[in-house]
């Protein structure tokens, strides 16, 4: 009788390699540099792909077996919060517009970064980070499609979810996300590994995820927890990645370290400005806040990234440019962004409104240096004057938006909060404006790549006048429902209607 | 030294996780947020298979920790049976 021997089972170093590794071949009939042309044109020097090692040694067999489980959890729960009534079970609908700013904003952002990655996955020639980018990839456009289908269900019954693929490319904060991602896609794949390995993953989705998706939970959000927590079980994955390429391409040669410093100030720097819209929901359109902006950054931008640097010293790696003044507008940037979003509020597809007494308090203990000296006294103004004259308070100028980040410059300059950021610069005939030292500098380095970016105020000018409405109607937003205040809101009405239902005895 | 971090969804089996961090880590903070558990340590944390194999009564594979993940900072060192945080510097 055959006597059955369990095969030996191999460790996971043995078997990470034989997984990854041994996939590769050398060419034979055609050479390194023809199958991989963006290789070098960056200037950065690797000369043994073999020493980059994936630390979690993930394999694509184990990597289908955990996402697949990630996958069956994910859609268990959106299948119970579609049958449980679950857009009824959020504190209050106000929170919606936080899920709305996310849908617009982030999501179509999940789907560049799934095309970035498989672009970068085919012009690395090490195998190791191609199969690693590869998984990266997958991982991406399953963010993209689970936020989207989560949030399905809030579409059926509230405004202002419908248009987030137009407004992706046309609406003047969407374009914000869309130019980050237009920008690190159309560099190549080393700075492209930088801008979204470190920037978007280590720095921005940990304040993006994790404080934001605590809070989605603290306000009954089902939904958006299980999407949340979903992505971010990746995103551990995707920020180890993009720091052993760091560290990988920092020790393969020391004339990569200037390279790689240039980057990280420059992608620090973008994250920065973009994670801006993330600081205002959490401070300003969570009816429940877990912690303000201000304490999150402290916790996962200076702590963490100190660490980080700390790390990085020993091959001649300091802060990225700008590091201390990212910490002080970090006490200013979710309000002026807030007061600008309140005031343009007829070109918002979600609703705003201005914090509460409550809220107000709240804001003040979480920034005692600046909320009730400079901002809350501008919030009073303008409920006051609402009051007084029955009509809301907008600013029906456009904004001037920064030639890189394509924000409106609307910040103030460093050490001087009541000072607007005026500057400009000259370029083959035109003049350019930023909201920032930092966005003038990138644009200095690299001026023909932003010259000719697409800039939604100038478009709107361009393109219709004086036709708001028309302007609306492109940009996909239904005045009346999408915008304005929530309060005398379809989406207000609907959510008070509904609950009582939920309480009445028939 | 630096601070290492790493954050689970609170769930059944993050629960016995962290209970193996726990008592293998006994200088860890853990801090219990809405859905997550965060969990800090000084320099170094160590997640070992034999303890969550331990108080799950089963079989554990390192790797199933992907499920469970939300966050992490420091440098991951991983082998069959214990996963690392290290910061040097």
């Amino acid at each position: 009788m055959d006597m059955k021997v369990p095969a030996e089972k191999l460790g996971l170093t043995e078997k990470y390699h034989l997984l990854t590794r041994d996939l590769a071949w050398d060419p034979s009939y055609r050479t390194n540099k023809e199958i991989h042309p963006y290789g070098d044109f960056e200037g950065i020097k690797i000369h043994d792909w073999d020493k980059w090692d994936d630390p979690f040694r993930m394999t694509v067999d184990s990597y289908w077996k955990y996402q697949a489980e990630k996958e069956r959890k994910y859609y268990a729960i959106i299948d119970a919060h579609a049958q449980n009534n679950g857009h009824l079970n959020i504190t209050d609908a106000r929170y919606l517009s936080a899920l709305k700013l996310f849908l617009q904003a982030i999501s179509p952002a999940e789907y560049a970064a799934h095309r970035g990655f498989a672009r970068a996955a085919r012009e690395y020639e090490g195998v190791g980070m191609a199969v690693a980018a590869e998984m990266q990839a997958i991982d991406e456009i399953r963010h993209a499609q689970t936020q989207i289908h989560g949030l399905s269900n809030y579409n059926k019954f509230y405004n202002g979810f419908h248009g987030f693929t137009t407004q992706r490319d046309r609406m003047w904060y969407g374009t914000v996300p869309r130019s980050f991602f237009d920008d690190a896609m159309s560099a190549g794949p080393f700075e492209f590994i930088i801008a979204i390995g470190f920037s978007f993953e280590y720095v921005l989705t940990n304040l993006l995820f994790v404080p934001f998706m605590s809070g989605a939970a603290y306000n009954g959000d089902l939904a958006t927890v299980t999407f949340g927590f979903s992505a971010q079980s990746d995103e551990a994955r995707h920020m180890t990645l993009g720091l052993e390429c760091i560290k990988f391409m920092l020790e393969q040669d020391p004339d990569n370290i200037p390279i790689v410093q240039a980057w990280l100030d420059k992608w620090f720097w973008r994250g920065m400005r973009l994670l801006g819209l993330v600081g205002t929901m959490m401070d300003y359109m969570l009816p429940k806040r877990v912690m303000s902006w201000q304490e999150a950054w402290k916790i996962y931008g200076e702590e963490n990234g100190e660490a980080l640097f700390r790390d990085l010293a020993r091959y001649g790696i300091r802060k990225p440019k700008g590091w201390e003044t990212a910490a002080e507008s970090a006490k200013h940037v979710p309000h002026q962004i807030m007061l600008g979003m309140y005031q343009w509020r007829f070109g918002t597809a979600f609703h705003v409104w201005p914090p509460s007494d409550e809220d107000m308090d709240w804001l003040s203990e979480k920034y005692p240096d600046t909320f009730d000296k400079y901002y809350r006294p501008r919030w009073e103004y303008i409920k006051q004057r609402e009051a007084e004259t029955g009509e809301p308070h907008l600013n029906m100028g456009l904004p001037k938006l920064c030639q890189t980040c394509q924000l409106p410059t609307w910040s103030t300059e460093p050490g001087e909060p009541e000072k607007l950021v005026q500057r400009e610069i000259e370029f083959d005939g035109e003049t350019y404006h930023f909201c920032s030292e930092g966005c003038q500098d990138i644009f200095e380095h690299e001026p023909e790549k932003y010259a000719g970016a697409w800039m939604p105020i100038q478009g709107l000018i361009r393109d219709f006048g004086e036709d708001v409405p028309g302007w609306m109607e492109w940009v996909n937003l239904i005045p009346g429902k999408d915008n304005m205040s929530y309060h005398g809101s379809e989406d207000e009405q609907n959510f008070k209607a509904w609950k009582a239902q939920t309480t009445a005895s028939s | 030294m630096s601070k290492v971090f790493i954050a689970f969804q609170a769930n059944e089996d993050a629960r016995q996780i962290i209970e193996a961090i726990e008592q293998d880590n006994p200088e860890a903070i853990v801090d219990h947020q809405p859905s997550m558990v965060k969990i800090d340590c000084e320099g170094r944390l160590d997640i070992r298979r034999e303890t969550i194999e331990e108080l799950m009564g089963r079989d554990f594979d390192l790797q199933e920790l992907h499920l469970h993940l939300i966050t992490l900072a420091g440098n991951v060192k991983e082998d069959e049976d214990v996963f690392s945080l290290v910061r040097e510097a």
